[in-house]
């Protein structure tokens, strides 16, 4: 079976000359259709960095990047069907919804813009498929909170029914009695439209709930590629997978403040 | 146990198109030298019963309590001027996210010797002194080009462990920390933690953990506070919130998915409106009161 994502030796930069930064360092990995595969590492890894190189957000990126087998092309465009097979959701709720349209603008733009005619039926049904009421249809994103924006968000992602879809760390800004909900309806939306998920995460534990597979990153490194078993039985192999496995257990208090300090700085 | 801070039935509201909004409702509890950790979602009231404390909630939001007792001296009658010298001084706060706090266009060690001249009449080279041997105290390796240097130069590791070392620098006998590391990556996150932990027991002071991470409150603190819309709804040791029996609680604690022990589907939270209304637990019962 072909993988619906395929990374080859990926390098992703910014900048030039005295402000070039490499921020993937050759990445190889595939995600298998239908798989849930997990993206882990702290800020500054260059974890979201992935994603925003396929969707082309961004621009400068070597090596080879596959969808389907399709190669992505070099530049900032894809087309329409790209964007009607992978989706992205992105981290903020807050930022990533246009303040001054109403949830039925921004789902009907996005409806429109993949040339879709039955408009009326189909926010009804995304917006049932994400769980929330046709009373939401015309509110205004300030109107909701941060758990019904970010399913608002992945009602636009799901409008032009993609079969991949990009989270960029979903639950991040939002409550743990919030992430749960979100993190099930991700679950049930993936079962019940065949969804592939890339997912980018710095919460081991959101990470080992929601993917089968990962890669560790650090420092625009893939570290360590691990299932989701090796993970639950701590068979990490990386010093840097096993330190994040023990920073995830939480806080420990150390006794020894001179150790503390020494790897601090 | 001698009560640093005795806080009894704390309010704070905000003025709204529909009437008086109670972000607090009732709060009470009592702090010893000890480590206590306020938990809740994002609007239980939490920052606002620690900003309360300290009298920053801006007009037209406004705080009434029966006293605000800091070492048996209420804080509520007390003229602008006359917090000024509690703020910082005696009580200190550090908030969520150093690129915030800290001043953009002043060297660290300027704002750290700030803190401390403020508050005591030291000379420039005894400041200058104080600061480095701070900065050294939350483990910089390198104090004197940290001192030199501008906030948009460090990382957010660093810019927390300054903001803790101008917290600290006036020896204050309690520490309000609002979220300090809810912004860092978890194993930045631990050393943070420490440093704070090592300087809050050297000096004794008392120490209000403000954060939403119940396993993070569980292992740092001694006793725990949980709120929910504005009141507290159980009290217990942190070493047990585990055994929490509040459905409040317990739902917040089976929403977290775990590592090590793998679930189809997470349990979601459903609310109660009871939890609301019930009175807020008083600093002497170690229990929930709700049935």
């Amino acid at each position: 079976m072909s993988a619906a994502l395929s990374f080859r030796d990926l390098k992703v930069w910014f900048g030039e000359g005295r402000d070039h930064v490499m921020a993937v360092k050759g990445a190889t990995f595939e995600v298998a259709r239908g798989e849930s595969f997990g993206l882990v590492g702290e800020s500054g890894s260059g974890k979201s960095t992935i994603m925003r190189a396929l969707t082309g957000l961004a621009p400068d990126w070597s090596g080879e990047m596959a969808v389907d087998s399709r190669p992505v092309p070099q530049g900032p465009k894809r087309d329409a069907a790209f964007y009607k097979k992978v989706q992205m959701v992105f981290q903020d709720p807050y930022a990533s919804l246009h303040p001054r349209h109403s949830i039925d603008q921004v789902l009907s733009e996005t409806l429109k813009l993949h040339g879709y005619t039955d408009i009326e039926r189909r926010i009804e049904k995304l917006l049932s498929d994400v769980g929330l009421g046709p009373a939401f249809r015309f509110r205004y994103p300030h109107q909701l909170s941060g758990g019904q924006r970010q399913r608002v968000a992945i009602a636009r992602a799901l409008a032009p029914e993609p079969e991949i879809l990009l989270l960029d760390e979903p639950t991040s800004a939002l409550d743990v009695s919030v992430q749960a909900e979100i993190l099930n309806l991700l679950s049930d939306l993936r079962s019940e439209h065949d969804l592939t998920f890339l997912m980018v995460s710095h919460n081991l534990s959101v990470v080992a709930h929601m993917c089968s597979q990962s890669a560790v990153m650090q420092q625009g490194e893939i570290v360590e590629l691990l299932t989701t078993e090796d993970l639950r039985r701590h068979a990490a192999r990386h010093p840097y997978t096993q330190r994040l496995l023990r920073a995830a257990e939480g806080y420990v208090r150390d006794e020894d403040a001179a150790g503390g300090a020494e790897a601090v700085a | 146990m001698t009560e640093l801070l005795d806080v009894q039935n704390l309010r704070v509201t905000f003025p709204t198109n529909q009437g008086l909004f109670e972000a607090v409702r009732g709060v009470s509890f009592k702090l010893g030298r000890e480590r206590l950790g306020i938990v809740g979602e994002s609007g239980s009231g939490k920052s606002m019963t620690g900003r309360a404390i300290l009298r920053l909630i801006r007009k037209p939001g406004a705080v009434a309590a029966d006293h605000i007792k800091l070492d048996g001296e209420d804080l509520l009658p007390m003229t602008e001027k006359q917090m000024r010298a509690v703020r910082g001084k005696r009580i200190s706060m550090v908030m969520q996210d150093p690129k915030f706090s800290l001043n953009p266009v002043m060297r660290v060690g300027e704002q750290i010797m700030e803190a401390y001249r403020l508050h005591s009449r030291a000379t420039k080279s005894e400041a200058r002194r104080r600061a480095l041997e701070m900065l050294e105290a939350v483990s910089i390796r390198d104090p004197e080009r940290v001192f030199r240097a501008y906030p948009h130069e460090l990382s957010g590791g660093m810019g927390q462990r300054i903001m803790i070392a101008m917290m600290l620098i006036p020896n204050p006998e309690l520490l309000i920390a609002d979220e300090p590391t809810s912004a860092l990556d978890v194993s930045v996150q631990g050393q943070v933690l420490n440093i704070m932990d090592k300087l809050v027991r050297e000096r004794g002071m008392g120490l209000i953990f403000i954060s939403h991470d119940l396993n993070l409150v569980a292992q740092f603190c001694d006793r725990v506070l949980i709120m929910y819309a504005g009141r507290v709804v159980e009290t217990c040791e942190a070493g047990r919130l585990h055994e929490a029996r509040h459905p409040y609680t317990r739902g917040l604690l089976n929403s977290m998915p775990r590592i090590d022990t793998p679930k189809d589907r997470l349990e979601v939270l459903k609310r109660d409106p009871a939890w609301r209304e019930a009175p807020s637990v008083g600093p002497d019962e170690s229990r929930e009161v709700t049935a």
